[in-house]
């Protein structure tokens, strides 16, 4: 085993894993929190509205960033998966499986504001649209790996398959996004694009998306290590490090 | 002792199965029958108008043919497991990826083939255009064995749960969107007038990919249910 | 047999083997050996683990901690096949004896000089040979699987339970199916749970104790 299998298998103790993670967490949520706010500011108040659409655009700054994370997040959980059915690491499983939900969530985020801003943009609440269509495929991809994990009785077996389906999805992923463009170029009928006649972004509006970018980036971060640590609390309930981190000294009150 | 060679293991398991699927044949014919009424409820719903359901014929064939093959996958490896036989193929030393690719055969042969065979059929009642015909069925033979595959290896890692069948079809089918997509996207073009050899062509190199590829992915999800 | 294997490595061994599941242990950690020629008995009551132990043995579970070493060579999968016998006999109900130890052929390779008739008729299936398992009781269908592991072509057999189901005259088959084994130069590892007494001429014998005992 090569040092870095090494380093990274003392880092997935459970006991070394709970505790870094509970130093990280406040920290990256106060990141997230930090660069969402100015985001949200910059892109809401100081960014000039669409020479297009008008001030309906501003919802951009949520979907993109939640459109790269619902992809980022879906490669994190394959990688993840990748490390727990290679190495038997079971801080990946977890991880993994932690990864899931938040993935799912911020897909769904990507489909309600895409939605919502097509409204104003195209007149209706749904197009078959290229984008919009990968996405929900990619929600459905999610709903697949979060169900198979949760139908297997033993926790353990269950994220090594959900991991495995993770991997196949990923590998399915670019087939499925080529297909869905392809089709929409087949039926022309439907192929507006939410970025059409948009060459180029101004600064002003590149700004805020680089901002919610980092602070989708640290919620992930935060919200992973809590789910993480929290699903470990759980399977190593009676260890004695998850009796102590509970119910010990160093942290009475929980 | 000489343990039994790789082709041996593979046509026994396929002679096996194809055994059993004979003595059950009438359970073996589901999914034509499942096919067959579905695709009468198709002028039932929306009305036996010849031109509209011409339209829609192509696009309507290939939705069936995915749900009717995932009526069968439910029970692809329920028998192995529960009988013990997977203990006997995983004992036999023998490289369970070959194994699992005969039963994956077996299954595009039971299910694939017989749907491809009443596909003619089925097309002429929905009026398909006779031109458009050659190409549903060349994408079917391409898309079916990958739908066969890909259920395979789905079937693997749901193998043992009690109620895999709805969970079976929610992580198979978003899978399998780029194979309805250009299967039924080439049946489209046909009748558009629109060029069907590139979307054949991208399934014909689906169907490459999942046959090398599926058994591995397939036999590594059996042995998942084991460690 | 001409290629037995050498004598002097074990065909099977086992180091700090153990199986952990959801934090509790299921078996172990326990060392074993088998040689070619013997018979192991592992006795154990009812969730002693040793259903566990012969599938970690037989290559379809993966040990929590140790080693496996199979005929000297570390490993946790199969070099060779492994003649496996459990509750779930591995037979599907729409086939006959014959045509499933046609199957187990097909997959183990056949051990020369016993024809798959001959090998049902030494169990007591001669005049079952064509009905499906489906009909045939429990104690039928142990004998059936008896009859692949003869007719099979391994050195080493795994058996759960091998006594359970059968009549005494059945058990005294299980005996006598051993004993020509292990002269052949195999070797066995069996289970039981004590009620049966293997009437063996070379026998070891190995206490499981529940892990958490």
């Amino acid at each position: 085993m090569n040092t870095f299998l090494i380093w990274l298998n003392s880092f997935g103790s459970p006991e070394k894993f709970h505790r870094v993670a509970l130093r990280f967490e406040p920290w990256l949520l106060a990141l997230a929190v930090i660069c969402g706010a100015a985001a949200l500011y910059l892109g809401l108040v100081k960014a000039p509205a669409d020479y297009l659409q008008g001030e309906s655009a501003r919802i951009m700054y949520i979907h993109i960033p939640a459109a790269w994370m619902s992809l980022f997040i879906y490669g994190f959980m394959a990688a993840a998966g990748f490390c727990a059915l290679v190495w038997h690491f079971k801080v990946a499983e977890l991880m993994a499986m932690a990864a899931a939900p938040i993935g799912a969530g911020f897909t769904a985020v990507t489909l309600i504001t895409g939605s919502l801003w097509g409204r104003p943009t195209w007149g209706t609440y749904w197009v078959w649209d290229a984008r919009l269509t990968s996405e929900l495929v990619l929600l459905f991809l999610y709903f697949g790996v979060i169900g198979l994990y949760n139908a297997i009785e033993d926790q353990r077996k269950g994220a090594r398959a959900a991991s495995l389906l993770a991997l196949i999805g990923l590998i399915n992923l670019p087939v499925i996004h080529f297909s869905v463009n392809w089709w929409n170029t087949l039926h022309q009928g439907n192929s507006i694009n939410l970025f059409a006649g948009k060459s180029s972004i101004h600064e002003s509006m590149l700004w805020p998306l680089i901002l919610m970018a980092f602070a989708t980036k640290f919620w992930f971060g935060a919200s992973l290590l809590a789910r993480t640590r929290a699903a470990l609390l759980e399977f190593e309930a009676g260890k004695e490090w998850a009796q102590t981190a509970l119910f010990g000294p160093r942290r009475p009150q929980a | 002792m000489r343990k039994g060679s790789v082709l041996s293991a593979f046509f026994g398991v396929i002679r096996r199965d194809a055994l059993s699927l004979w003595r059950r044949r009438a359970d073996a014919l589901n999914p034509i029958w499942f096919a067959a009424i579905v695709i009468t409820l198709f002028p039932l719903a929306l009305g036996p108008e010849a031109a509209k359901l011409a339209r829609i014929a192509g696009g309507v064939i290939w939705v069936i043919v995915l749900l009717a093959s995932l009526l069968s996958l439910d029970a692809l490896f329920r028998a192995d497991l529960e009988e013990g036989s997977l203990d006997v193929m995983l004992t036999s030393a023998q490289p369970l990826a070959v194994l699992a690719g005969a039963k994956i055969l077996l299954h595009w042969i039971a299910t694939g083939l017989p749907l491809l065979a009443i596909t003619p059929l089925a097309a002429t009642a929905l009026g398909l255009s006779p031109r458009a015909l050659p190409v549903l069925l060349t994408s079917l033979a391409l898309g079916t064995p990958i739908i066969s595959v890909i259920g395979a290896c789905a079937a693997a890692l749901t193998a043992g749960l009690r109620r895999a069948g709805m969970l079976l079809s929610l992580i198979v089918l978003p899978l399998v969107v780029p194979v309805l997509i250009f299967g039924a996207g080439a049946v489209e073009a046909s009748l558009t007038g629109a060029s069907t050899t590139q979307p054949l062509l991208l399934l014909a190199a689906g169907l490459a990919a999942a046959v090398s590829l599926g058994p591995l992915v397939c036999a590594a999800a059996l042995r998942l249910g084991n460690h | 047999m001409s290629d037995s294997p050498d004598d002097s490595v074990p065909l099977l061994a086992a180091r700090g083997l153990a199986v952990v599941r959801q934090g509790e242990p299921i078996f172990g950690p326990l060392d074993l050996e088998l040689r070619a020629g013997e018979v192991l008995l592992v006795e154990g009551g009812n969730g002693s683990g040793k259903t566990t132990l012969l599938r970690v043995l037989a290559g379809l579970l993966a040990p929590s901690h140790g080693q496996i070493l199979r005929a000297g060579i570390e490993s946790e999968d199969l070099l060779a096949p492994v003649g496996f016998l459990s509750h779930a006999t591995g037979l599907r109900a729409d086939l006959s004896p014959l045509e499933q130890l046609d199957f187990f052929a097909c997959l183990y390779g056949v051990r020369p000089g016993i024809a798959a008739m001959a090998a049902l008729h030494s169990v007591g299936l001669a005049g079952f040979e064509h009905m499906p398992v489906r009909r045939l009781s429990a104690g039928q269908r142990k004998r059936c699987a008896l009859a692949a592991l003869l007719h099979t072509a391994n050195h080493l057999w795994l058996l759960d339970e091998p006594y359970a189901n059968l009549d005494r005259d059945g058990q005294i088959l299980v005996d006598r199916l051993l004993e020509g084994h292990i002269a052949r130069g195999g070797a066995a590892l069996i289970t039981s749970h004590g009620l049966i007494e293997p009437q063996l001429s070379r026998v070891r014998r190995m206490r499981l104790e529940l892990a958490d005992a």
